[in-house]
């Protein structure tokens, strides 16, 4: 394995450089072990491309998005203002998120509190480099013939309509691309959104994860992709709680890039 | 001037202004809410209406009601031309005023009738389907717990109401047919039979009935419109106008909080004192706490359910309904709107709010902010931010958050991640 070239907006600023983009990490890319994997997926793309990018390492925090969401808005506007403090100082023009959860909140709700930045999602800025020529995917890859279904991020569809980039991605993988019936704008959602991430579900007669896999299972895939490290979480204990897990693999698409270009 | 004209031109203004007197407390009462400005994007927004109200753009994701739903309104807004003609005909005492409309080598006014009928035959028809699927078919989203008692029956009665209005108008044209009348009755000619042999004093009397019937029972829905789901048929437009066109994603910014989180980080900093008679409370616990958009969304509500059949809480059994917080929004609303009338249009505190007495606790914490009810709604209704100002109430005035997530609040808290980690290790995953 080569190695990952990381450097912090610290280092760059040391050096009086100044990046052409931040890499957002998120909390569950920093310290979720299977998040971590995506991580270091995204980061193999950006080397792979040379792309010059930096992280915050220590300084990042919290987006204060499950704050938001659980109605702690106090909590939200100290990380946000703190968060846009740190990235204000080292002037970030342009961001790509891990997270679709940080990626809506840095867009969307940061301006109001003068952090205003052009943010994007890493399969946004994946789909940018493939359609710029600087991602090639090799044919007769890794995951040819493989049916593969894309579960929509809440945060990424929905929340701000993007549907296009992640399949347009997926679609380079000369792999077989399945829909749900409850796709895109219908898309139905993991059940970590809304700070659920953090607690037991209400009480009910089923979990929201368990209903999401079980409809991504019927199209019998070899791969669930997923744009979120949260919805990786849920989709991966979805299909352990159905048994199916050496036979459906849920992965990321960075993962899947990376993997097809064996970066 | 007869009898008749002066009876009818009674009924007529006195329709309409108690009409006028109900729909004015409506205004009032959604202007009850907390100002927000929507008058932005004028083009943008007039673009929208244009598509998601008058052209139904979302109902038609779900193909076969959308269908029916085009024939109910495309009828009744057409129908009300000839609504104009009885209104004229009533008050000035002339018969089929618009008949003139009949040139000699054009017969427009036939034409006219003849496409009413149609359109009222499709409204008959849609109006019945939609009664099969409420009390039939049991089509899950319209028999719904929340909808016990009134809900069911406010939809039913606006069903069996559109029916007979409808029904007078092919029983009033087939008796006038046998009287003789040569006007183009597409749908009523095939009714006319069974007034063969029927005398001419019976004929005369049904065409009056029908008539009376047909126009009180206009004048009759339309006063039964501002205690019913059915507003949507004035609400939609304005709603879908004045709807949030931001990223969906994009929850709303407290300015009072950014005020206070500023002075805290910054001493130099004055927040600017509250408005008079402004009490400084974080998120909603009662409708004079959401805004007037949100009311509007109360009233606008007509129950149909989209929003809840496609909640992942509601489908996996938990308690929250996107729809009942619409509902309960509007009962809480109703019912603050009635206490003003009451005490002489100041507000008695009457000891209840919409969170607690109407909405509770679990139903809150079991959103996943997912959006499906907002996008699904097919006049932009936002349920969600509904939700977002209570659970805020809940956390920033009663600390009443699960425990878990006082947990994860204060992890972000403390270590910059609603996970118990050092911050100092963040990135670490670089090296492993």
């Amino acid at each position: 394995m080569t190695e990952l070239k990381i450097k912090t907006m610290a280092d760059f600023m040391a050096t009086g450089e100044q990046p052409e983009l931040l890499f957002w990490v998120g909390c569950a890319g920093s310290f979720d072990d299977r998040a971590k994997k995506i991580t270091k997926a995204i980061v193999k793309i950006l080397n792979h491309v040379g792309i010059k990018f930096a992280v915050l390492g220590t300084e990042e925090s919290c987006s204060g998005d499950p704050a938001k969401r659980a109605g702690n808005e106090f909590l939200f506007q100290m990380q946000a203002m703190n968060n846009i403090n740190v990235l204000n100082s080292y002037e970030v023009k342009k961001i790509v998120t891990g997270c679709p959860h940080c990626f809506n909140t840095l867009k969307n709700e940061y301006p109001a509190l003068g952090g205003n930045y052009e943010v994007i999602h890493h399969t946004q800025l994946v789909q940018q480099l493939i359609d710029d020529g600087k991602v090639k995917v090799k044919e007769g890859g890794a995951f040819k013939g493989q049916k593969i279904t894309f579960h929509d991020p809440c945060y990424l569809g929905r929340a701000n309509d993007v549907y296009e980039a992640p399949r347009e991605v997926l679609q380079k993988l000369d792999s077989e691309l399945a829909e749900m019936k409850r796709s895109k704008a219908k898309g139905f959602c993991c059940g970590a959104g809304g700070a659920q991430m953090f607690k037991e579900a209400e009480k009910g007669n089923k979990e929201v994860n368990i209903e999401r896999t079980e409809e991504a299972l019927t199209l019998n895939p070899n791969i669930i992709a997923v744009g979120c490290p949260f919805c990786m979480t849920m989709m991966t204990d979805g299909v352990k709680h159905f048994n199916k897990e050496q036979q459906v693999k849920v992965m990321d698409v960075a993962e899947l890039i990376s993997q097809a270009n064996d970066l | 001037m007869g009898i008749a004209n002066i009876v009818f031109i009674v009924l007529f203004l006195a329709g309409s202004a108690l009409f006028f007197v109900n729909a004015r407390k409506i205004r009032r009462n959604i202007l009850l809410g907390k100002d927000t400005n929507r008058s932005d994007n004028k083009a943008t927004r007039f673009k929208l209406m244009t598509l998601v109200a008058l052209g139904q753009k979302k109902m038609f994701s779900r193909p076969i009601p959308a269908l029916l739903h085009l024939f109910v309104y495309v009828g009744f807004v057409l129908i009300n031309i000839e609504v104009l003609e009885m209104i004229i005909d009533g008050a000035a005492g002339t018969h089929r005023v618009f008949s003139f409309l009949n040139f000699e080598n054009f017969k427009l006014y036939d034409l006219m009738i003849g496409v009413f009928e149609i359109l009222a035959f499709l409204v008959t028809f849609g109006c019945l389907a939609f009664l099969i699927r409420r009390n039939i078919l049991n089509v899950k989203r319209l028999v719904m717990k929340e909808l016990n008692g009134w809900p069911k029956t406010d939809a039913n009665l606006i069903l069996i109401s559109e029916i007979l209005i409808m029904g007078s108008l092919f029983i009033m044209n087939a008796a006038e047919k046998n009287l003789g009348s040569t006007y183009w009755f597409p749908v009523s000619g095939f009714i006319a039979p069974i007034f063969s042999g029927t005398s001419e004093s019976t004929l005369h009397f049904t065409v009056e009935f029908c008539w009376w019937f047909h126009i009180v029972g206009v004048l009759g829905f339309l006063n039964y419109l501002v205690i019913s789901k059915h507003l949507h048929i004035a609400l939609a437009f304005p709603n879908v106008f004045f709807a949030n066109l931001n990223p969906k994603g994009k929850l709303s910014n407290l300015q009072n909080v950014t005020n206070e989180v500023k002075a805290m980080l910054d001493t130099s900093f004055v927040p600017p004192a509250p408005k008079e008679g402004e009490v400084n409370s974080f998120g909603a616990k009662d409708v004079f706490d959401l805004s007037w958009k949100q009311l509007l969304d109360a009233y606008t509500c007509t129950e149909c359910g989209r929003c809840t059949s496609s909640c992942p809480a509601n489908k996996t059994g938990k308690l929250l309904s996107p729809r009942k917080i619409m509902m309960d929004t509007r009962d809480r609303l109703e019912e603050v709107g009635k206490n003003i009338d009451k005490n002489k249009g100041s507000f008695d505190e009457d000891g209840k709010s919409l969170l607690g007495n109407y909405i509770t606790n679990e139903e809150l914490w079991a959103c996943t902010s997912c959006n499906a009810c907002v996008q699904e709604c097919p006049v932009n209704i936002d349920p969600l931010s509904i939700i977002i100002d209570l659970r805020r109430y809940m956390v920033m005035e009663q600390s009443a958050a699960p425990n878990e997530l006082n947990l994860m609040f204060s992890n972000i808290e403390n270590n910059g991640a609603p996970w118990q980690f050092s911050p100092a290790d963040r990135l670490n995953w670089a090296n492993e």
